[in-house]
């Protein structure tokens, strides 16, 4: 169906796919559900009205656009500005906003009204009950029993907006088993129903549907830079999990070839551990909710469960897209360990007074660390992609756990 | 040839095949032998055996169970052919499909699963979430090693899909009489007898209903529908997941509850 010329690399989906990565590898009776909402997607491309309601939605109760913040003192030096991209002050605490609030207004289009989604530590379970409150969309969430137990705030947050959060108890209890709940669910309801991934990983359309919902992050960021710079950055730094904040704020640069594209893995306790979430830099190829893509798993196939401090990251898969950068050069991947990210949410905190997500701190740790290492004068772009809030308690028993050891 | 040979034969007796399924290895390497014995001499015509998997979104909480269990035995893939080229020398005419989930068959390169799936002796290989819109990533290897490759026919399919199906299933085509995912929860119900014809008239494989099917009155259902066969999958699953502790006991039910459905699906057309 596709042929990849290895001399000039495709940095656009061609059909359900890019380069060999993507695909629809789901049961059969899926199918007619995503063949629906492809072409729902792309007619909305072309429907000025269902554009000017998403950006009035944006706009006026999201919040963007959001502000580019440059940092005071976090890993800056002589020769390294850093910016922030401040996703964490979009409504919800993170960029998930932005595709959740596309993806509600879409399923009306479509007319469905009830909404499934999966989601790992909350977050994107929290911005599906927001949307489905504010738009009247009846919503249930898939959550691993085990997120439950450990997110009760997030938990509490959705049920006070509507949801209803059904636990997950088959599998290992976490992130991909709900992802695999709510595929079954859709199986049986895709009439009435529309599944809201949270990322920019499943079947086609799903990624290239995140994608376009979330490069508005990276369109911003290419205005507000030049604004205040008077040119393109030298290298935009971004967490990935699925990767739905990281390609959002890449797509605008792709092609670009001055502006260096990093990716950043939760490397756990460290690549060379076996509790990392380092899926591109420590997985393989593999076929993984509805995507050939890359993933954690054993010689024979069977998927493994991931680690990262952070909830956000912990996801033994990624988006097809991010593997196909990486495959071809044009974005680099690298890890950052528990440590140096819980190090970066702190320094932060402290040097800018502004609390980040554990995602998007393994962001800012790799940022800091190529400020380090510059030997040029260097404008670097941090997706600051969530706020820390919800990783509070966490962090919190982690630093007075080390205290007492 | 082997289900080609038993489908011209249950056509000729106007009997429906009877298909069981069940997770290979489960609950032990040793107790799924004993397992198969029991439904080949309870009346199983065919047998459609699955490999365990970490993220069986087509299944349902029963067939997930049992696909715990091996995984949680460290029961690899290797072992799984193995065991089926066991069953293979025991039962030589004995029709026999796999099924499986896409990422096992890639992981260790698709030709090299075929070529194992050739050497123990498998007739035919389903992968659960492969549409026929991505069969070709596997289907050209399959033709390679002889193997069979079976899609499903789901009841809203459209006409483009389901002629697509039906050109590229072989050995038999696995039809579905509503949505959703395997299990008793929700029940089979007659199938359409359009859906049905239309795979016919696109000059698809014999027609086998699987997903809901649980009791003798789904067969006579079948029958009146016009498939060709029937599976039960998390009929027999279940009562492995009720009795695995007491061997005699699982092994007893499971025989009793395949040798009504066989009689069941023998008789349909009386």
């Amino acid at each position: 169906m596709n042929t990849t010329n290895q001399s000039q690399p495709i940095f656009d989906y061609d059909g359900a796919y890019i380069g060999q990565y993507g695909g629809q590898f789901v049961p059969q009776i899926l199918m007619p559900a995503l063949q629906q909402l492809g072409q729902a997607f792309e007619d909305s491309l072309q429907d000025k009205d269902f554009q000017e309601e998403l950006s009035q939605l944006l706009n006026q109760y999201a919040g963007r656009p959001t502000p580019l913040t440059e940092c005071t003192s976090f890993g800056v030096n002589n020769k390294v500005r850093i910016f922030l991209k401040r996703e964490d002050l979009l409504h919800g605490g993170a960029h998930k906003t932005n595709q959740v609030l596309a993806q509600a207004l879409l399923a009306k289009r479509m007319g469905k009204n009830r909404i499934i989604a999966e989601t790992g530590a909350g977050q994107h379970g929290v911005a599906t009950a927001l949307a489905c409150a504010l738009l009247g969309l009846d919503a249930t969430i898939y959550m691993g029993k085990k997120d439950i137990d450990r997110q009760a705030p997030n938990v509490f947050r959705m049920q006070l907006m509507g949801a209803k959060v059904v636990p997950v108890d088959n599998g290992s209890g976490s992130l991909k088993d709900a992802i695999n709940e709510a595929l079954r669910d859709w199986a049986a309801s895709y009439d009435t129903t529309h599944y809201l991934l949270g990322t920019a990983a499943g079947p086609h359309p799903f990624p290239k549907m995140v994608k376009a919902y979330q490069k508005i992050i990276g369109e911003e960021v290419k205005q507000q830079i030049q604004q205040m710079i008077g040119k393109l950055p030298d290298a935009v730094v971004a967490c990935v999990g699925g990767g739905s904040n990281a390609i959002g704020i890449f797509a605008d640069f792709i092609k670009e070839p001055s502006v260096q594209l990093i990716g950043v893995e939760p490397a756990g306790h460290g690549l060379d551990s076996d509790a990392h979430g380092a899926t591109l830099l420590k997985g393989s190829e593999g076929i993984i909710h509805g995507a050939r893509t890359q993933t954690l798993q054993t010689e024979e196939g069977q998927i493994v469960e991931s680690h990262s401090v952070s909830a956000g990251l912990d996801y033994p898969a990624v988006g097809p897209e991010h593997v196909h950068l990486m495959k071809t050069g044009r974005a680099q991947y690298v890890g950052i360990t528990d440590q140096e990210a819980l190090e970066a949410f702190q320094e932060l905190s402290r040097c800018e007074g502004i609390i980040p997500a554990l995602e998007s701190s393994h962001a800012l740790a790799y940022a800091k660390k190529l400020a380090q290492e510059a030997q040029q004068p260097m404008n670097i772009i941090v997706n600051l992609s969530g706020r820390g809030d919800k990783d509070l308690s966490h962090v919190m028993a982690i630093i007075q756990n080390k205290a007492v050891n | 040839m082997r289900y080609q040979n038993l489908f011209t034969k249950k056509q000729a007796d106007k009997e429906l095949a009877y298909i069981p399924f069940v997770v290979i290895g489960d609950p032990t390497a040793e107790l799924s032998l004993h397992i198969i014995d029991v439904l080949v001499d309870n009346g199983a015509d065919a047998l459609e055996l699955g490999f365990a998997f970490s993220d069986p979104v087509a299944d349902g909480p029963v067939i997930q169970q049992a696909s715990l269990r091996p995984l949680a035995n460290q029961f690899s893939v290797k072992q799984g052919f193995e065991l089926i080229r066991q069953v293979r020398d025991k039962y030589p005419q004995l029709p026999m499909g796999l099924l499986t989930y896409a990422n096992l068959v890639f992981a260790q390169g698709i030709d090299n699963f075929y070529h194992q799936a050739q050497v123990c002796g498998l007739d035919s290989v389903l992968i659960a979430d492969c549409p026929v819109q991505e069969g070709k990533l596997f289907t050209e290897s399959a033709i390679q090693y002889n193997i069979q490759s079976v899609f499903i026919a789901p009841p809203d399919a459209d006409d483009e899909t389901l002629q697509l199906i039906a050109e590229n299933t072989q050995g038999y085509t696995y039809v579905l009489s509503r949505k959703g995912i395997t299990g008793t929860e929700v029940a089979a119900s007659q199938a359409n007898s359009d859906f049905l014809q239309k795979l016919r008239a696109f000059g698809s494989a014999p027609l086998v209903q699987g997903f809901g099917i649980s009791e003798p009155e789904h067969a006579y259902q079948a029958a009146a529908a016009g498939v060709d066969g029937i599976i039960t999958g998390s009929a027999i699953v279940k009562l492995i997941n009720q009795h695995y502790n007491k061997p005699d006991l699982m092994l007893e039910q499971v025989g009793q509850y395949a040798k009504t459905m066989a009689q069941a699906a023998h008789q349909a057309h009386d």
